[in-house]
Parts: structure tokens; C-alpha cells; sequence
């Protein structure tokens, strides 16, 4: 039968008869060519074949080189930052006991990394920075969902969020300190104040930017209310949403510093704590330790981010092959 | 016309259009788009909508989708099941082929159960059997555009037993030709099989009577209906027979003279 395709027997179909019953044949009563079932099985492979020299090969690279690939841009950087600053200690700008070189510091920060009370402030300083991220993440969502929700609350609050963004948040803390003293409260506020409306404003533009033929498309299949963002617009927004909370994280980290620093609570030794101790004894050994391990954190939770983001950018298609 | 209605009727179909559109007008600020446009799709019919590019053929086919509200006349789908094929692909990235379809085939109302099955079986007949698991950005262009086709397919099936309407938007544009001839063989059998109501939007003559019980030809700026071709041979047909070429011919010199106005 004309229309008996691989694709119609896969299926389970039999092809169905003409309503007129002369399709196989025209008027004149030739068989028409390539129409009588012999041909499609082979012009269907030749479809495969298409599609294949369309996709192309994908090279497969060695695991091992690609590690190495990643690690040593970063080995070089730090070997390059060091390099610097000895440079910069063998000018004689400044007398080693105000600024020692790597081979001073270095042995000082292992001593710490030993030491549980450094352990300590290190846990007091993540658990703020948890907590903090945690309250900004849940403030974020839920302004920005709601945002996006109403326009009535968009022109009022739209801008507010993006002005709050540009705000220093180390000019937060006269008021959060007149407002929860010297307290924990006092950090948590200024931290929520400079992550939550990166992540509010990542969810926004996820919503606003869910392409307009995905939406269209939804609408075709009928996707509507929770449906609607259960598979459309929460899926859509996703890639932003994570891009809003890897600057969150960011603005959290750096507001939590300036808030160690200024914030000091007698029996709290946190990270800024052992910071400031070190500036006020005048041990820049241990002072540029300290500030080290600050660095490392954050680099490392901005790869964390990072993973997540790529992850989500290579699953979408995001990346432009 | 006439044959039209008959060739809808030898497949007994229940009475009343699938679609009508009944002076139809469409306007983007000042610009009309469509002006005055009236059609019919019977149910079971094949219409294949024919026209320049921007002469207004995805802007009808929006308004018969409701994605769009036209500003004036009346348009009614006797509450029918609208399927539409986007001129672009426009499947959700996030999702994985067979992802995509499920998802149409679960608005559907096909239970969970049946969504994998049926989602391979459209696969297949989209020759797309074994790239269930990609995502689409894994997929070459054309390749996307049949899993699109795959998903509007997915989409026509009728669980409630309101009828229909498939509409699709110059959906093999993208297609090689091969490719493009086996997917005209594999619509027009589901096409069949379903008893489904198609409007058609091309620029390919030749595919469009490939494929037409009628095909409709809109002029441009604005778009109207200037002319309707009733397309007599029987089926299947090959897009490379010379009656189909002949029709074609005839078609495209009715085309060209439309065109040639703007030229003046
Ligand atoms: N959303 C829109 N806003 C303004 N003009 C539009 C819009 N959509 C379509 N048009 C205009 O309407 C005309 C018809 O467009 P379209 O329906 O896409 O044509 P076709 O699908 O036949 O190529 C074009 O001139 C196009 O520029
Ligand atoms: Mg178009």
C-alpha cells in the first residue's frame, strides 16, 4: 500500500485504504514510481544518514587534559600573585614586619589552619553566611514572585529593587546598628539587604524574559495557572534565577565582611574578629592569613555557582555550540 | 469549493466548519495585516493557505490559535481542540525530545501510562526514533522541526471527542527536500488516520497542492482572499507529478500577477 512506511509498521498502523480506492493507481492506470512501499525503508535510512552528517562527530577529549585544563590557568594565577607581591616586598617599600613576604605568611597561615580556634571563627562566619543567604533567599523569592505577579506592585517596587542593588551595603550598618545594637540581628539585616534583591531580581527577569514563542507555545497546549509555571515559566527562568543567586552570594559574602569588621560582639569570634585582632596587634603575617582564607571561601563558593550555573546553561542549550 | 465540500464528506464527518472565519481583519497599529478575510475548513478538510511572505499567513493563523485578537470579524472553532505548528521549532529547551512531547501528550489528557509509547510512535514516524533522549539544542535544525512536528501531532490527539483543527505554519521551510517529501507522506496518512481538520501555511506552491484538498491564495498588504484552487487529483500524490505541476503553474502565474502589483 502507498503510504505502508517503516514509521507505519513501527507504530502498529497498517496503512489505511484510500476512501476511493484507486490511489495506486493514476487514470491512466500506471503504477506510480517510488510510491509502492520498495523505496521508503531506504529513503528513511537515507533520512538517518542526513541527520547524521548534519549532527557531525563530537570529538571526545581525555578527562586528563581537560583537568589539566582547568587547573592551570588557577595554578598560575596564584603562582603570578605570589610572584607579586615578593616582588613587591624585595622593593623595600615597606619594612618585612609591616608587610612580610609569602615565605613569612605562608608557614603562619598553616599554623592557623592547625589551630581549632581559627576553626571556630571560620564556622561562626560560614553559619552567618548560611543563614544570611538562606533569610535572602526566601525574601528574594518571594519579592520577586510577588513582583512579578502584580504591575501595581511592579511600578512601585520594581525600581526600589533595583535601586537597593546599587547600594553600598556597608551604609546600611549605622542604621542597622541604632536599630539591633551590636547583635547578630544587626549583621543578619545588612546581609539580607544586599543579597535578597539580586535574587528578587533574577526571578524577575526570568519570568520577563521567558521567550515569548515558548510562551505561546504553552498557551497552544494549553498550559495554565500552576501548570503554566510548573513546566513554562519556572523551568524558563531557572538560568537566571541561579545567576541572581550567585550574585546574591556575592553581595552576602561581602556585606557579611563588612559587618564582622564593624560589628564586633564580645565571645563571637568570627573570621572579621580574628581580622581585626590581627590589624589592632599589628600581626600582618597573620592579618594577610586571614585574608587568604576570606579569598579562598569565596572563590570557592563562586565555582560552587558556578558548576550549578554551567550545568544549567549546557542543559538548556545555553551555551551556543 | 464544491469539490472541497465532497471530499470532506466522503470521509463523513460530522456537519458544520471546523473553522470559520467570517470577515476577518487585522490591524498592527496603523498597518493592516489582514483585511476582510473569510474561509472555511471543513471538518476533515485540507486547506492549504497560500501567499507571499508577509502577506499575513501567520497573523491568520494566530488569531485562529487565539493567541491573537483580530480587530474585526468573527472567528469560531465550534470549541475545537486548536493544534498549532510554530514556523520555528519552539520546543522547551530544558526538556528532552520525548520530554517535549509527553508534556504536549499529558495536556492532552493521555495518561501517564500511554505518554512514552505514544511519544516513541510519533518519534518514529517523524523518523526521529533513537533521539528521544537528546535535548533539542543536540538536534540539527530540521530535525527540531520535526520533533515540533512530532509535538503538534501529539497535540491532535482528541481524548475529549471535540474534533481538531491542526494548524501549521510553513512547517518544512527548513526541511531538505528528502526529507520534506517523506514527512508530506507521513501528515497526510495521520491526517487520515485522525480525521483531522488542517490549515496549511505555505509559500511552496507545489506543496501546497501537494498536500490541499483546496488551496486558498491571500494576497498581500493586506492580506485577502483573492482567489481558492480545488485540487481534483487523487491521493497520494508526488509533488514531482506533472498534474501537481501543472496546477502549480497555473497557481503561481495567479500569484505573480498578485505580486506584480506591489511591483508598479
Ligand atoms: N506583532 C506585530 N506587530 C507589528 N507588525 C506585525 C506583527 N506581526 C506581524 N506584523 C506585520 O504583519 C504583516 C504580516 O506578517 P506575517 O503574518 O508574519 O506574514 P507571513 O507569515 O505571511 O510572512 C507583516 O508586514 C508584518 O511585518
Ligand atoms: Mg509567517
Amino acid at each position: 500500500m502507498a503510504l505502508d512506511t517503516e514509521a507505519a509498521n513501527a507504530d502498529g498502523t497498517a496503512a489505511r485504504p484510500e476512501p476511493n480506492g484507486s490511489a495506486p493507481t493514476k487514470p491512466d492506470g500506471a503504477p506510480r514510481p517510488g510510491l509502492n512501499g520498495s523505496g521508503r525503508p531506504e529513503l528513511s535510512r537515507q533520512i538517518s544518514g542526513l541527520d547524521a552528517l548534519e549532527l557531525g562527530g563530537t570529538a571526545g577529549r581525555n578527562p586528563l587534559a581537560r583537568a589539566w585544563s582547568a587547573v592551570w590557568p588557577m595554578a598560575s594565577a596564584v603562582l603570578i600573585a605570589l610572584l607579586a607581591w615578593q616582588i613587591v616586598v624585595w622593593s623595600g617599600w615597606k619594612p618585612s614586619y609591616v608587610l612580610p613576604g609569602p615565605a613569612d605568611t605562608l608557614p603562619v597561615l598553616g599554623d592557623q589552619l592547625g589551630k581549632g580556634s581559627f576553626w571556630g571563627a571560620v564556622g561562626l562566619t560560614m553559619q552567618r553566611a548560611v543563614v544570611g543567604f538562606a533569610v535572602s533567599v526566601v525574601v528574594g523569592t518571594v519579592v520577586g514572585a510577588l513582583v512579578t505577579q502584580s504591575s501595581v506592585l511592579r511600578r512601585a517596587v520594581g525600581s526600589l529593587i533595583t535601586g537597593l542593588q546599587t547600594m553600598p551595603s556597608i551604609a546600611w550598618f549605622p542604621l542597622a546598628i541604632l536599630l539591633f545594637q551590636l547583635s547578630e540581628q544587626a549583621i543578619l539585616f545588612v546581609v539580607v539587604l544586599g543579597a535578597a534583591p539580586s535574587i528578587a531580581n533574577g526571578l524577575i527577569a526570568g519570568v520577563d524574559y521567558t521567550p515569548p514563542i515558548l510562551l505561546r507555545a504553552g498557551k497552544v497546549m494549553g498550559l495554565r495557572g500552576l501548570n503554566l509555571y510548573r513546566h513554562l515559566i519556572l523551568p524558563a527562568s531557572l538560568p537566571s534565577f541561579v545567576a541572581g543567586l550567585k550574585q546574591g552570594w556575592a553581595f552576602a559574602w561581602r556585606s557579611l565582611m563588612a559587618g564582622e569588621l564593624l560589628v564586633v560582639i564580645s565571645s563571637h569570634t568570627s573570621l572579621g574578629v580574628l581580622l581585626s585582632q590581627a590589624r589592632e596587634f599589628s600581626q600582618t603575617d597573620a592579618m594577610i592569613s586571614y585574608m587568604i582564607v576570606i579569598l579562598v571561601i569565596g572563590i570557592v563558593m563562586d565555582r560552587l555557582f558556578g558548576l550549578v550555573d554551567g550545568a544549567i546553561r549546557t542543559r538548556w542549550g545555553l551555551d551556543g555550540d | 469549493m464544491t469539490q472541497a465540500v465532497e471530499a470532506a464528506a466522503s470521509r463523513a464527518v460530522p456537519s458544520g466548519a471546523a473553522v470559520r472565519l467570517d470577515g476577518v481583519s487585522k490591524a498592527f497599529g496603523s498597518l493592516p495585516a489582514l483585511d476582510d478575510v473569510s474561509l472555511r475548513v471543513e471538518p476533515g478538510e485540507f486547506v492549504c493557505l497560500l501567499g507571499a511572505s508577509g502577506c499575513g499567513k501567520s497573523t491568520l493563523l494566530n488569531l485562529v490559535a487565539a493567541l491573537d485578537r483580530p480587530s474585526a470579524g468573527t472567528i469560531d472553532t465550534a470549541g475545537r481542540r486548536v493544534a498549532l505548528m510554530f514556523q520555528e521549532p519552539a520546543l522547551f529547551p530544558w526538556l528532552t525530545v520525548t520530554a517535549n512531547i509527553e508534556l504536549a501528550l499529558k495536556t492532552r489528557g493521555v495518561p501517564r501510562a500511554e505518554r512514552r509509547a505514544r511519544s516513541a510512535e510519533l518519534l518514529a514516524s517523524v523518523h526521529l526514533a533513537g533521539f528521544e533522549k537528546k535535548r533539542p539544542h543536540q538536534l540539527s535544525g530540521g530535525m527540531r522541526q520535526r520533533v515540533a512536528l512530532a509535538r503538534a501531532l501529539a497535540l491532535t490527539i482528541d481524548t475529549e471527542g471535540t474534533g481538531t483543527l491542526l494548524l501549521m505554519d510553513e512547517p518544512f521551510g527548513a526541511l531538505d527536500a528528502m526529507t520534506r517529501d517523506l514527512l508530506h507522506d507521513e501528515l497526510e496518512r495521520i491526517w487520515r488516520e485522525r480525521n483531522l481538520s488542517v490549515l496549511f501555511v505555505t509559500h511552496n506552491v507545489r506543496e501546497a497542492v501537494r498536500l490541499g484538498d483546496r488551496v486558498v491564495l491571500l494576497s498581500s498588504r493586506p492580506g485577502r482572499v483573492v482567489e481558492e484552487f480545488p485540487v481534483p487529483m487523487d491521493r497520494p500524490r508526488r509533488i514531482d507529478s506533472t498534474e501537481v505541476a501543472a496546477l502549480a503553474a497555473t497557481i503561481t502565474d495567479r500569484l505573480r500577477e498578485e505580486v506584480g502589483r506591489h511591483g508598479a
